[in-house]
């Protein structure tokens, strides 16, 4: 594991560098791809967020870099502004802001702050192995 | 700038001198801390697992909402909604018609650390949002975050959590939210996270204490910034009403006395006691050996009190209600018509069902709900083996001036055991009360008799007699002991002296009998003498009058006999010369 950390934080480095997105915060990115259809292949994630606070822009651009790089095609992302609905908190037990939840694959992950470490986001997620077999391949 | 600091000073303690308080609801409660929790600000209820503070909480909220128009969200940490209104629903509060209603939303907050992957920078600011949403909904004035040191477990960044704590407690007093915050009880500290320290206002500790075997529950006022409060440990109970605190160590001496007498239902007791029996309000103790017939001496006032249309109050340690009805019987009292018509209650349990500070609560709330004239507790002595001795002379000192203060008469029966000195009780309750009647043995002749006295009684003239105390098949009485030259006679002892005392005097009453008759016999003789002599006399002066009267008859004769001779020698005079 520790042998692989390296590249991948470099890539979240400079994967941050890079000029945030000023997205939209209600939006949904949602991007299918029903080729591959077999279980666990399409990702469904929802961001809480309250505002347009930093953190929660941060957090965003993080959770966009990430699927764009390894989930490209098989992902939505919706964002909930518990600002503007605050009783959708109730529905996925929110107490921490920003929240990621991972409706699917089940089952239901939740990671908490600004996604600001891509390897332990991708260790929440169950994306190390993707990781790996994209590694493998070279 | 100091002066400005002092007008800042003085301008801070202007409000806290008028510190509102928001009332609980809680019976007992508001009493202690002079009206209840403080408005607008944060309290700290922290106790170990399962001392009711969860309850505490929920109760605060609801009765905020039912009695006191104050709507109230409650944030529980620890369990669902669902068993919250189960909870509360064994207490008579029905959470969906108040959720129905718009007057309480009970939202429960799971957080599980196996489910959370922390990943940089967060905030609470989620919690926050449901929180302010719930209280924007129904216009909440009331919060409660039950358990909410379990957000602590569901976060490793500690520093965090603090901070955003902090922040939630200031936003909650910004907004003028009276809110209560639960905290288990932890190591050396009030609360296990320490967050008592961001509570600063009022602190309440909650505790469940076990003292052989017994527990009981007791609170305490730890803080209450700006105000008085009772500092006290205060036990209370949860019954079927919710969480009943009484402040009954905050009875005082200050009570009034009366002047009005009680039967003791023995008239000759009363007797005893200056005949008119007990000063109402008073306390009384009855100390004795077993079998010495206290029980039926608490009885007899108990009737007395029914029959004068007065409530009695029978607190039994000993005898279940049946078996005091059904051996009272056998001395002729009947007090089953009395708990009919309402007027007599028993309440008997064991002593060691509850500590000692749970008994005196059941006692006060049953004297309370009951309003009787008269309470006997007997016996005394078992309370002891509830707990420690001290607890229990404390426990009824607490009780003798609660009783009192309301004007309630207290009667106490105390067993003595064989091995004590009988002028003394266990409980040290002797230099307590107002008057001691004391039941003894007297073992004499083969014999077990018991005697009554009174050992003391303020403020009233009373016998200084032992009398021998009888259990008849129509009560008990008291009859005068006998002085013999072994001390009190009593029993069969006392019978037979009764009996040749009655010997004696048949004796003496059959010799004045004799005498009387000798004397009337004398009397007679004497009349009959007396008779005699007067006949006699009588005879002799019948003879006198004859031979007086002869003479008389002879005299003239003489005189006669004379003129004739006269007469006859001057023939010529004339008999009226004669009688020249």
């Amino acid at each position: 594991m520790k042998a692989k950390s390296p590249t991948v934080k470099k890539r979240a480095k400079t994967a941050k560098s890079a000029p945030k997105s000023r997205s939209k915060v209600r939006k949904k990115a949602t991007t299918k791809a029903k080729s591959k259809s077999s279980p666990g292949d399409y990702w469904s994630l929802r961001l809480y967020v309250a505002g347009q606070t930093p953190r929660s822009l941060t957090a965003f651009a993080n959770l966009k870099r990430l699927c764009e790089q390894f989930l490209a095609n098989r992902h939505e992302i919706e964002v909930v502004d518990l600002t503007r609905e605050p009783q959708r908190a109730k529905g996925d037990e929110i107490v921490a802001l920003p929240t990621l939840v991972r409706k699917l694959p089940e089952p239901i992950k939740r990671i908490i702050g600004d996604l600001s470490n891509t390897e332990r986001v991708l260790i929440g997620m169950d994306l190390l192995p993707l990781v790996g077999m994209h590694r493998a391949t070279p | 700038m100091r002066k400005h600091v002092k007008s800042k000073t003085r301008s801070k303690g202007k409000p806290l001198a008028g510190l509102k308080k928001s009332p609980t609801g809680i019976s007992g409660f508001d009493e202690i801390t002079g009206g209840g929790l403080p408005e607008g600000r944060p309290t700290l209820v922290c106790g170990s697992a399962g001392c009711g503070k969860s309850l505490f909480a929920a109760e605060f909220l609801i009765r905020g909402a039912v009695e006191f128009g104050e709507p109230g969200v409650l944030l529980t940490f620890d369990e669902t909604a669902e068993d919250i209104t189960k909870n509360v629903a064994s207490l008579g509060f029905d959470i969906h018609a108040l959720t129905a209603r718009k007057k309480i939303i009970v939202d429960y907050i799971r957080v599980e650390r196996s489910e959370i992957e922390e990943n940089g920078e967060y905030d609470l600011e989620g919690l926050f949002l449901r929180l302010s949403h719930a209280i924007q909904s129904i216009g909440a004035k009331r919060v409660v975050l039950d358990a909410i040191e379990t957000l602590f477990s569901g976060f490793t960044n500690q520093g965090i959590l603090r901070a955003e704590i902090r922040r939630l407690f200031a936003w909650l007093r910004e907004r003028g939210l009276t809110t209560v915050i639960t905290g288990e009880r932890g190591e050396g500290q009030l609360t296990r996270q320490g967050i008592e320290e961001y509570v600063s206002d009022c602190v309440i500790l909650l505790d469940h204490r076990v003292i052989g075997q017994i527990s009981t529950r007791r609170l305490r006022v730890v803080k209450y910034r700006g105000t008085t409060h009772g500092t006290n440990e205060y036990p209370f109970l949860i019954d079927e009403k919710g969480i009943a605190v009484l402040p009954i160590t905050a009875s005082g001496m200050d009570y009034d006395v009366s002047n009005k007498r009680i039967p003791s239902g023995i008239p000759e007791l009363d007797e005893m006691l200056g005949g008119q029996g007990f000063y109402e309000g008073s306390s009384i103790l009855l100390s004795g050996t077993a079998g010495t017939g206290k029980t039926s001496v608490a009885a007899h006032l108990a009737n007395a009190t029914c029959q004068n249309g007065k409530r009695c109050l029978y607190f039994s340690f000993e005898e279940s209600q049946a078996q005091i009805l059904r051996n009272m019987h056998s001395i002729g009292i009947r007090l089953e018509r009395h708990v009919k018509q309402g007027l007599l209650k028993f309440f008997a349990t064991r002593p060691t069902v509850h500590g000692l500070e749970m008994h005196l609560l059941l006692m006060h709330k049953m004297i309370e709900e009951f309003q009787p004239s008269v309470v006997i507790v007997d016996p005394v002595s078992n309370l002891g083996s509830a707990g420690t001795l001290d607890d229990s002379t404390n426990m009824l000192i607490r009780l003798v001036d609660f009783l009192r203060k309301g004007h309630i008469t207290g009667f106490f029966v105390n067993l003595n055991t064989g091995g004590s000195y009988t002028e003394s009780t266990d409980q040290g309750l002797s230099s307590l009360v107002d008057t001691w009647l004391l039941l003894r043995d007297i073992e004499v002749g083969g014999e077990r008799n018991r005697a009554m006295y009174v050992l003391k009684s303020r403020g009233m003239s009373h016998s200084n007699q032992v009398r021998e105390f009888l259990i008849t098949a129509k009560g008990v009485k008291l009859v005068p002991a006998y002085l013999g030259p072994s001390g009190v006679l009593t029993g069969s002892a006392r019978l037979v002296q009764e009996a040749s005392e009655r010997a004696n005097q048949q004796l003496v009453k059959e010799d004045v009998e004799r005498r009387k008759l000798m004397l009337e016999r004398q009397r007679r003789a004497l009349e009959a003498k007396i008779s005699e002599l007067q006949a006699e006399f009588e005879a002799d002066r019948v003879e006198f009058h004859r031979l007086s009267r002869m003479y008389e008859l002879q005299k003239e004769q003489a005189d006669e006999d004379r003129r004739r001779l006269e007469e006859s020698r001057r023939a010529t005079r004339t008999p009226k010369n004669v009688g020249k």
